[in-house]
């Protein structure tokens, strides 16, 4: 028995989301008294396999075949499971990312394993029981999941568990198992990727704005603070209805679900479906010029006031304060 | 081509979420259900595709019969022929059991959900039934082509896109980007009283993962307000209070 982390690559390094999702898993590897092994699957060099011990891996399995250089929903799977089945793991961690959406269910499937998709928390342990915490009704509410079955599967939420380093180091193996044609029927293309910025779903800082900033324009006063902060950009729904910014920045209900460590609403009114996908960030700051702003009820701290005034004044004072 | 839709019946976004018998139970007084946002951007795809005779497209829920409304909409919103599998969708496991059962021997062409629910969302059906089925599955499509049995999909990754091609039959979630939501006009609200809607047994599936009880997120603190003119406060508060920049 032992517990199976899959470590997600981007363009070869692993970013902060696998540290989180692979110190989750040390934890629950170390209440259940067993060990953690990794799975990565692709190009990546041995020196940054070699720092997922640094987080709890003490194996890290490398599938680096030529045919699965690029991710591959369906092979992957079969690969992780295979990996599963082979350590006769009673647990696979992964993370929810967009990736590891597509990926999570089929290796549940395969295991005929319970799946907790979203969980937020450490689960608790119980003999053969986990009952673990995840997010419901896009974030008005949790969902406390029991798994009975004997493979279990849980899907981490980005930030919503904090990388542990252990100083603990790993050893690396290849593990090459078989993969049946049929899993193999789709082809990347390509690949577009901004590599230079921090992506909306794993940022620790959101910068966000809504229709008060009246047009796509006036962007840049958003897009320095977010820059000063180290931040990703997000908007409301309707300023990526009407084009202003892309559709992958729409967060709330029907867009995408963030928790930032810090998440700045900027022109933004909090209705009910925004608010959805935003609240379970740490910290909530809301800039609007109305003081009546739904918004101010569910912020930690608030400025009324004209963003075109406050937000150039916010970014030098950050500026001025990083300088220092 | 002949295209399968899943259609979802969930809690109206504006619904404020409560639980009843001790948590373990939504309450679904006062609350209005409507198709979900992300599942009228696949019905609203699949009618595109399947235009000026192009193909055929059937609507699948999972629900009792309370979500007939539901389902007529989709059928006044365009699609040929509805299934409802009659029982309480119980989890993602239970409802994907219940499409790929459906779905097996149709020989659809195209399967569409959206990328995900906005009750339990767990983003899982899609994946679930493909591997049921033993084809491609996409969990979060925002741009789909169809030619020579092929299809182009956009999906999405953190930061950007990946262009796949995937040969038929394949299952998407869709998000926005994939099509614009249509809405049912007269003759569409006219006609969908009689199209058809087969009512089906469910069939039965072991259940894996259980929800126990429901919470609801702690509410915060009272706001702290900082004046306009004051912003370096705000930074100093956000440094040294909340810790977080
Ligand atoms: C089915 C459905 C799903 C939805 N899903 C989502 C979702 O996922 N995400 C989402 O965001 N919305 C969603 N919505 C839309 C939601 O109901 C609101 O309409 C939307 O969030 C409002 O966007 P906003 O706050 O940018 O605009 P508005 O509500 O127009 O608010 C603009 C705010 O800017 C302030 N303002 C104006 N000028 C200034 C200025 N100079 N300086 C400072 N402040 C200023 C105003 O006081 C106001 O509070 C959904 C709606 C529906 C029906
Ligand atoms: N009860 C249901 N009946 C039919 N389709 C469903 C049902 N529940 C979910 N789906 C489909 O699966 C998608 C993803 O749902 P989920 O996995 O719950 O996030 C939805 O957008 C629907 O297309």
């Amino acid at each position: 028995m032992s517990v199976l982390v899959y470590a997600e690559n981007t363009d070869g390094k692993f970013k902060k989301s696998v540290h989180e999702v692979i110190s989750y898993a040390k934890a629950v590897a170390d209440d259940l008294n067993t060990s953690l092994t990794a799975i990565s699957i692709g190009d990546v060099a041995s020196d940054e396999l070699n720092t997922l011990g640094n987080y709890g891996a003490s194996k890290v399995l490398d599938v680096s075949s030529e045919q699965l250089k690029k991710f591959i929903n369906q092979a992957y799977a079969s690969v992780i499971a295979a990996a599963a089945n082979e350590l006769d793991a009673s647990l696979v961690v992964i993370s929810n990312s967009f990736s590891g959406k597509g990926l999570a269910p089929r290796i549940a499937a395969k295991l005929e394993a319970g799946l907790a998709a979203g969980a937020v928390e450490l689960p608790n342990v119980d003999g053969d029981k986990l009952t673990v915490k995840k997010t419901a009704f896009s974030g008005k509410a949790f969902a406390i999941v029991e798994l009975s079955s004997a493979k279990k599967v849980i899907a981490l939420n980005p930030n919503a568990f904090e990388v542990r380093e252990t100083g603990g180091s790993a050893q690396v193996e290849a593990f090459n198992p078989e993969i049946s044609g049929n899993d193999l029927a789709t082809v990347i293309q390509d690949i577009v990727r901004a590599t230079d910025k921090v992506t909306l779903p794993d940022a620790e800082i959101v910068v966000s704005a809504g229709r008060g900033l009246k047009g796509p324009e006036n962007w840049h006063i958003v897009e320095e603070l977010a820059e000063v902060l180290g931040a990703a950009m997000a908007c409301s729904k309707p300023v990526s209805d009407a084009g202003w910014r892309p559709h992958s920045e729409h967060v709330g209900q029907t867009g995408i679900a963030v928790s930032p460590n810090l998440y700045i609403a900027i022109g933004i009114s909090g209705a009910i479906q925004h608010l959805a996908g935003v609240s379970s960030s740490k910290t909530i700051v809301v800039i609007n010029k109305d003081p009546e702003a739904p918004f101010f009820k569910v912020a930690d701290y608030g400025i009324v006031g004209d963003a075109f005034e406050v937000v150039p004044k916010l970014t030098a004072a950050i500026k001025a304060y990083k300088g220092n | 081509m002949n295209i399968l839709v899943c259609i979802s019946n969930v809690p109206d976004t504006t619904s404020k979420i409560s639980f009843t018998n001790d948590k373990t139970t939504f309450n679904t007084t006062g609350i209005q259900y409507i198709v979900n946002p992300y599942d009228e951007i696949a019905l609203s795809k699949a009618i595109g595709l399947a235009e000026g005779g192009q193909g055929t497209v059937t609507v699948i829920n999972v629900g009792e019969s309370s979500t007939e409304p539901t389902i007529r909409k989709a059928l006044a919103t365009g699609a040929d022929e509805a299934v409802r599998i009659n029982a309480a969708p119980r989890d993602a496991w239970f409802v994907a059991h219940q499409i790929a059962a459906y779905a097996k021997d149709k020989n659809f062409d195209l399967i569409l959900t959206g990328r995900e629910s906005i009750d339990y969302n767990g983003s899982q059906v899609a994946a679930f039934v493909g591997e049921l089925l033993g084809i491609p599955s996409v969990a979060t499509a925002k741009k789909i082509d169809i030619a020579n049995h092929t299809a182009t999909v956009e999906r999405e990754i953190e930061g950007g896109k990946e262009v796949l091609s995937i040969p038929l039959p394949l299952i998407a979630g869709t998000a926005e980007g994939v099509a614009e939501p249509r809405i049912p006009n007269m003759r569409g609200i006219m006609t969908a009283r009689t199209k058809p809607l087969a009512v089906i047994d469910a069939i039965d599936v072991p259940v894996l993962a259980n929800v126990v009880k429901y919470e609801i997120p702690e509410p915060r603190g009272a706001v702290t307000l900082v004046e306009a003119s004051e912003v370096e406060k705000l930074v100093d508060l956000l440094h040294n209070k909340a810790r977080v920049i």
